[in-house]
């Protein structure tokens, strides 16, 4: 009797213990210099928990667990060490997938070992709702993130797909999933209305991500990270575990927190980014107003010696960079400039790239020096008022002035970076098109704006080699 | 009565969760997602459950494939964390052999 006591509180001590180092860990993301060790810290209160589960007195066999965490271990670790940053979206897709899947299955075999029970060990309404919601967000954000991940990795198209009443089917279905939700914890025998929720939410979740474009990707995957920690508290409700619990809520509350922080970046509510398919719609108005004036273009030379004597360089990304992979080339010139007197910041705006942050650990990744980099959109438009050059890289709607001019544009209301307000901007761009919401941006025709076509990394990589022949040429 | 005391747990769990998360900075927000990722592939502790309960062999085989998506969550969550954050770690510019050449031919 002592020694199963004895084994019971060295479960929940191990449990407890990895709630506090989780905790711990999310606040050591206050700071990037503590950050580190904060994380391999939970990562160790992980590994606790899952050693304290071992102790389980359910447990009868081990070799499937084994057996399980070696294949996982196995198939995460090259995953995890190989994957380049520029493909962190579809990664963290791919995980939450993952996640989600443990969650529902965890679900399943809750639901059946307990319908088979009877007693204190049945399935009570309580109980019911518990697995309900857990195969409903989990299911959801497996296949919402198997979407999520086509489109990052281009197995499909990034562009919205939809078709006509998409919007009432997807509620409708909604509609149903919560109805049968009901039934289920009214009735917590009904099989039927169990499955029938894990099917509508496995088809719901790729219904739902199939109209949202490339560019709205930031907001689907914070969403989708908020589900996966709902499905993973629900699971703790359903077998009676606090640290699932507590994990659970603390992902919930982060994806939620950025899905919020994203949206408003771009100006719009939740619904919109859901409901909204952007992207299709306003196009053929910009047409008129640009076709008066025509970008003035630079040649690389002249371009260089610009940047040779300047004395603040700001340069903007956006995921185009990630795109062409111009990163490395664009801290090559970035060494160029600041060995020559200049000053670099790069300003990063909340929803460049396909998930929050992005661009951070791209350039981070390439050996720039993150305090360089300037996350605060207000920040940033006060040095970019000062700078003397602002080079824009595969961004467009981030620094579209219709944003703040025109009431009528679909971008109208987003905070934006002003590199107009630099003393000359160049405009590094593949083509002369428009961004992904289909808006003319009249950036290009400004008077100080003059445009670099080509593969970004291309052209600053002929910015070097100018600015290195000026330097031979003295 | 427990299913009131887990509902506790959430909701002071997501205040905490809250307002930890609010002050984290742009700079970190991918690190801050496979973060919150890694740890809630916590799930993982149910899979094992699942998997070594002797509750049938359909149950096993469900908790079995669990345990192989959970722990690739956690392992690869926690990883990945950890590569992205090592970026961020030092002030320091990191000596690139890269960088460092153009010096030598002046």
């Amino acid at each position: 009797m002592n020694g199963l006591a004895t084994r019971d509180l060295i479960i929940q001590g191990s449990y407890l213990a990895a709630s506090v180092l989780f905790v711990l860990g999310l606040r050591s993301l206050t700071r990037p210099t503590q950050a580190r060790l904060g994380m391999q810290q939970a990562a160790m209160g992980m590994l606790f928990a899952i050693i304290g589960t071992l102790l389980n007195a359910n447990i009868l066999t081990f070799q499937w667990i084994i057996i399980g965490l070696v294949v996982g271990a196995i198939v995460g670790y090259p995953m995890a060490m190989k994957v380049p940053m520029t493909a962190m979206p579809q990664f963290i897709a791919f995980s939450h997938a993952f996640g989600a899947v443990a969650a529902t299955l965890v679900g399943v075999v809750e639901y059946r070992v307990r319908s088979a029970a009877t007693g204190d060990e049945g399935l009570s309404h309580g109980l019911a709702a518990a697995l309900g919601f857990e195969v409903l967000f989990g299911a959801l954000t497996i296949t919402g993130s198997f979407m999520a991940f086509g489109k990052l990795q281009e197995l499909i198209t990034g562009r919205p797909i939809t078709f006509k009443g998409q919007n009432a089917v997807n509620l409708t279905l909604m509609a149903v999933a919560f109805g049968s939700l009901a039934v289920l914890i009214a009735n917590p025998a009904n099989a039927t209305a169990f499955y029938l929720i894990l099917g509508l939410a496995l088809f719901l979740g790729i219904s739902m991500v199939l109209p949202i474009g490339g560019g709205d990707m930031p907001v689907v995957i914070s969403l989708l990270n908020s589900y996966a920690g709902l499905a993973a508290a629900a699971t703790g409700f359903a077998i009676g575990n606090n640290v699932l619990i507590i994990a659970g809520a603390l992902e919930g509350a982060g994806g939620f927190i950025l899905s919020i922080i994203m949206s408003k970046a771009m100006n719009r509510s939740f619904a919109n980014v859901i409901f909204g398919a952007f992207g299709a719609a306003p196009s053929s108005k910009g047409g008129d107003k640009g076709a008066a004036k025509e970008p003035k273009s630079i040649s690389a030379e002249d371009a260089a010696t610009q940047l040779a004597y300047a004395g603040s360089v700001v340069i903007i990304p956006g995921y185009g960079m990630a795109v062409a992979q111009a990163q490395h080339t664009c801290r090559e010139l970035d060494e160029l400039i600041s060995k020559k007197g200049g000053e670099v910041k790069y300003a990063i705006h909340p929803v460049a790239g396909r998930m929050p942050g992005h661009l951070n650990v791209i350039l981070s990744e390439a050996g720039i020096d993150y305090g360089a980099l300037l996350t605060d959109v207000e920040d940033a438009n006060r040095v970019l008022a000062t700078a003397d050059v602002a080079i824009v890289i595969g961004a467009n709607d981030i620094v579209n002035p219709d944003a703040e001019d025109d009431k009528s544009s679909p971008l109208y209301g987003m905070p934006i970076f002003r590199p107009w307000t630099a003393r000359t901007v160049f405009v590094i761009k593949r083509g002369k098109g428009t961004g992904f919401s289909g808006v003319e941006n009249p950036l290009f025709t400004r008077d100080n704006t003059l445009m670099l076509y080509g593969d970004a990394k291309g052209v600053i990589g002929s910015l070097i080699k100018e600015i290195k022949a000026l330097d031979e040429g003295h | 009565m427990t299913q009131i005391f887990q509902l506790y747990v959430f909701i002071l769990a997501g205040f905490v969760g809250f307002i930890v998360i609010q002050r984290v900075p742009p700079l970190l927000h991918t690190p801050l997602m496979s973060a919150t990722n890694a740890i809630s592939g916590i799930s993982l502790v149910g899979a094992i459950v699942a998997a070594g309960g002797q509750y049938g062999r359909v149950s096993t085989i469900l908790g079995f494939i669990a345990v192989v998506c959970g722990a690739t969550n956690v392992v690869a969550g926690f990883l990945i964390t950890d590569r992205m954050l090592a970026m961020f770690k030092g002030q320091l510019k990191t000596p690139d052999a890269g960088g460092k050449k153009p010096e030598t031919s002046k």
